[in-house]
């Protein structure tokens, strides 16, 4: 018995050493096939490619973001390529899976790293997009997040981010309902599970303090109990609240506007960002969304022309209506061109070299996109645009403000 | 060499083994062969390992299923992450830094598990697996809900959201409820991680072989005959229940101070993740702490690994779980295993005795 274990072990350690090794080789063999593949491309067009690496969740419960992401990114770099690349040099993208989870993202990180990427474009989620920006600040790697909304996610001067952070939009949706004058009294729901939720809550809290309104209810919920908000909302109804704020996001809000209307409920209610895409939950009565407001810096309805082409092609593309996610990525790709067209960045500069002059580059850069007219960035790695507030009537997506 | 008994040299192969692995890697990273994902995976891997071989402790010497071993790792993460972001002005040498973390992260986690012992180890049957299930959530949602600060008047708490902490101006938020701990310092080093395994599989193989160990197993073989010989069986068993807790909780504080953000989710803290590492014992095998240790490392490094298959990876592994499992169970396989080795057995045999 003893023999054969001894054997049965000494096979697997074999193998073992033997899957660290083929690990290794199969990574060297990568970069090679890799740098093999822009060889090629360079005989073809006499230069190299920009590498841009993707991470985001494309499985698991947070893959509805990652796969937006995803599908803006290729899409921006499929029209970058076609209109010439960048100076002229093309751009390859390669999206790694991180599962929204830390770990998991770090070791996208550093598989991209040997793929030799020059910049990143990531990641989606927050908490992995801080354990991310804490290695690439050692590698000094750019990286620009398409939608990591924690305030920790550009806290490094190599991290630059396209979306709001928590606090701020918590605080601009304060700061709306107070000079608008939409309401007195305010209830709040958040998830208390949830980073984004609970950011934005906090700071729309503090905020509410300079403002003409008061809070009058304060619930949460968690991720494992969002189905049912009758509770919440009967809170909310008992304290006399004329508007709820929801920071979160769409398929939970739906919910709240069914109960909320099966209770005679019918405050105002507002949303941030997350909020976008809930006219497309499946089996929703639109009408419950008559009035809902929300602060988001995209609308695919929007009559302007860059948007309506980019929802047109994004349909085309991959058969479903682009949300925030998927235009903040479309954005940042065009973001990082810019940047790179600035400083005249050629693919042969070393990844360091590049985030060098990528973080001159960003603060200098300004991008007609499409969540922002006049998009600029600060060195703190915050975008400077105007939150618009939307308002659903009869059914569609109208711009307030 | 000779005079060894069977145990001492079977222990002796297992630190052979990770030491091997150790050079072999050290030696392939000196020389630049190794590529930044792997390179990357070094310090999971031996938190991995760690636990894999505590939860063994539990499952393969006493016999009894836990299902929450994520959440003594959990316990062992955020009590070492929470020391090391408040010292990290304290105590600015990492290495002391460091010893203090893992010697808090283990007592804290062995020290749940003996709250839970206590009173689950009494019984028979498979409560232990129920109770550790729901230990292991509880933590999860425990840390969710958990706000601590420090400013100038020392520790402030709060279940409800940082604001209700009520610090003064220039206080920290340590743990942020679902935020988590964020910015750990980053201590955990490969070197580090070998030690501690090496450190783990000292104190587990010692248990199995001492007397304490004897009569664990002892109880897991037949309990009525153990107790009819005079063991005390709650004692034993606390003691190998509270060890595998505390080397988890090590486990936990070396993955804390891998990542600069520390949150508890049901990816790294949940029951998934517990069933994660029973599966790295049940291929490696029950009892074989060997085992534990190629299991954790294949079934760690395969997702990575298959990274350039993309979407196809989860497919491919769960196949190869399941060859695994045939493979090293299935009463065929294993017979087609002892005909395929018999010949090279036998060689094996003669060489020994003409040596002898």
């Amino acid at each position: 018995m003893m023999k054969m274990r001894k054997a049965l072990s000494a096979m697997l350690v074999a193998a073992m050493t033997m899957s660290l090794m083929a690990g290794c080789g199969s990574g060297s063999s990568d970069t090679g096939s890799s740098s093999g593949t822009s060889s090629a491309k360079e005989e073809s067009s006499d230069e190299a490619v920009f590498k841009i690496g993707g991470i985001g969740p494309v499985t698991g419960g947070a893959a509805v973001y990652g796969e937006a992401v995803k599908n803006g990114s290729e899409l921006a770099v499929k029209e970058i390529n076609e209109a010439g690349g960048i100076n002229g040099v093309q751009i390859e993208m390669d999206y790694q899976d991180d599962e929204h989870d830390a770990e998991k993202a770090v070791n996208a990180y550093n598989s991209l790293k040997d793929w030799g990427m020059h910049a990143l474009l990531g990641t989606v989620t927050s908490a992995p997009c801080v354990a991310v920006g804490e290695v690439s600040k050692d590698d000094n790697i750019f990286m620009l997040t398409p939608s990591g909304t924690a305030v920790e996610c550009v806290q490094y001067d190599n991290a630059f981010r396209v979306c709001f952070s928590d606090p701020m939009q918590g605080l601009e949706s304060a700061k709306y309902i107070g000079e608008k004058g939409l309401a007195k009294k305010v209830a709040a729901i958040y998830d208390s599970s949830d980073v984004y939720s609970t950011g934005i809550y906090e700071a729309f809290v503090k905020e509410a303090e300079n403002q003409d309104f008061e809070v009058v209810a304060a619930e949460a919920f968690t991720a494992e109990a969002k189905t049912d908000f009758s509770v919440q909302l009967q809170k909310a109804k008992d304290a006399g609240a004329e508007l709820v704020f929801l920071p979160f996001y769409y398929t939970e809000a739906s919910l709240v506007l069914k109960q909320a209307a099966g209770m005679d409920y019918a405050p105002i209610f507002f949303g941030c960002d997350g909020m976008d895409g809930i006219l497309a939950v499946e089996g929703f009565d639109v009408d419950l969304a008559n009035n809902l407001m929300f602060m988001s810096p995209f609308t695919p309805t929007s009559e302007d022309e860059a948007i309506q082409k980019f929802v047109k092609d994004y349909e085309e593309a991959y058969g479903s209506t682009p949300n925030q996610f998927a235009a903040d990525a479309y954005d940042g790709i065009y973001a990082i061109k810019a940047a790179m067209e600035e400083k005249d960045i050629t693919p042969d500069m070393s990844p360091s070299d590049i985030c060098d002059a990528m973080k001159e580059a960003m603060v200098n850069i300004t991008i007609d996109g499409v969540t922002a007219k006049g998009l600029t960035w600060e060195a703190s790695g915050e975008p400077s645009k105007e939150p618009m507030v939307v308002k659903i009537e009869d059914g569609d997506y109208a711009v307030v403000e | 060499m000779k005079k060894m008994n069977k145990t001492t040299k079977s222990n002796m192969v297992t630190y052979l083994m990770v030491i091997v692995i150790f050079i072999a890697v050290q030696a392939m990273v000196a020389t630049g062969n190794v590529s930044s994902l792997l390179q990357g995976l070094l310090v999971p891997l031996c938190a991995y390992v760690i636990l894999a071989v505590s939860l063994n402790l539990t499952v393969g010497i006493l016999g009894e299923l836990s299902l929450g071993h994520a959440g003594f790792m959990c316990v062992g993460a955020f009590t070492s992450a929470f020391f090391s972001k408040c010292a990290v002005e304290a105590i600015p040498a990492a290495g002391v830094r460091y010893l203090i973390a893992l010697l808090i992260g283990a007592a804290a986690a062995g020290i749940c598990g003996i709250v839970i012992g206590i009173p689950v180890l009494r019984l028979k049957g498979d409560y232990l697996a129920i109770v550790t299930l729901a230990f292991g959530e509880i933590i999860k949602n425990i840390v969710n809900i958990l706000f601590i600060g420090k400013d100038s008047k020392g520790f402030h708490f709060s279940t409800k959201d940082s604001m209700s902490l009520g610090l003064e101006d220039g206080g920290t938020v340590i743990v942020n409820g679902p935020q988590g701990i964020t910015g750990t310092p980053k201590d955990s080093t490969f070197v580090i991680g070998v030690v501690l395994i090496l450190v783990t599989l000292f104190i587990v193989l010692n248990l199995m072989h001492s007397r304490s160990g004897r009569a664990i197993m002892a109880i897991r073989d037949n309990r009525i005959a153990a107790e009819s010989v005079g063991i005390n069986i709650t004692k034993y068993k606390l003691m190998a229940f509270s060890v595998s807790a505390a080397l988890a909780g090590v486990a936990g504080v070396i993955y804390a101070h891998n990542l600069a953000t520390l949150t508890a989710q049901p990816k790294n803290f949940g029951y998934n993740m517990s069933i994660m590492i029973l599966v790295f014992v049940v291929l490696g095998g029950i009892g074989n702490m060997r085992g534990s240790i190629i299991a954790a490392i294949i079934l760690t490094l395969l997702p990575e690994l298959l990274r350039g298959l993309s979407d196809y990876r989860m497919l491919i592994y769960a196949v190869v779980l399941i060859v695994m499992m045939l493979f090293n169970w299935s009463p065929k396989a294993i017979e087609w295993r002892e005909r395929y080795l018999s010949r090279f057995r036998r060689k094996n045999n003669k060489s020994t005795k003409e040596a002898a």
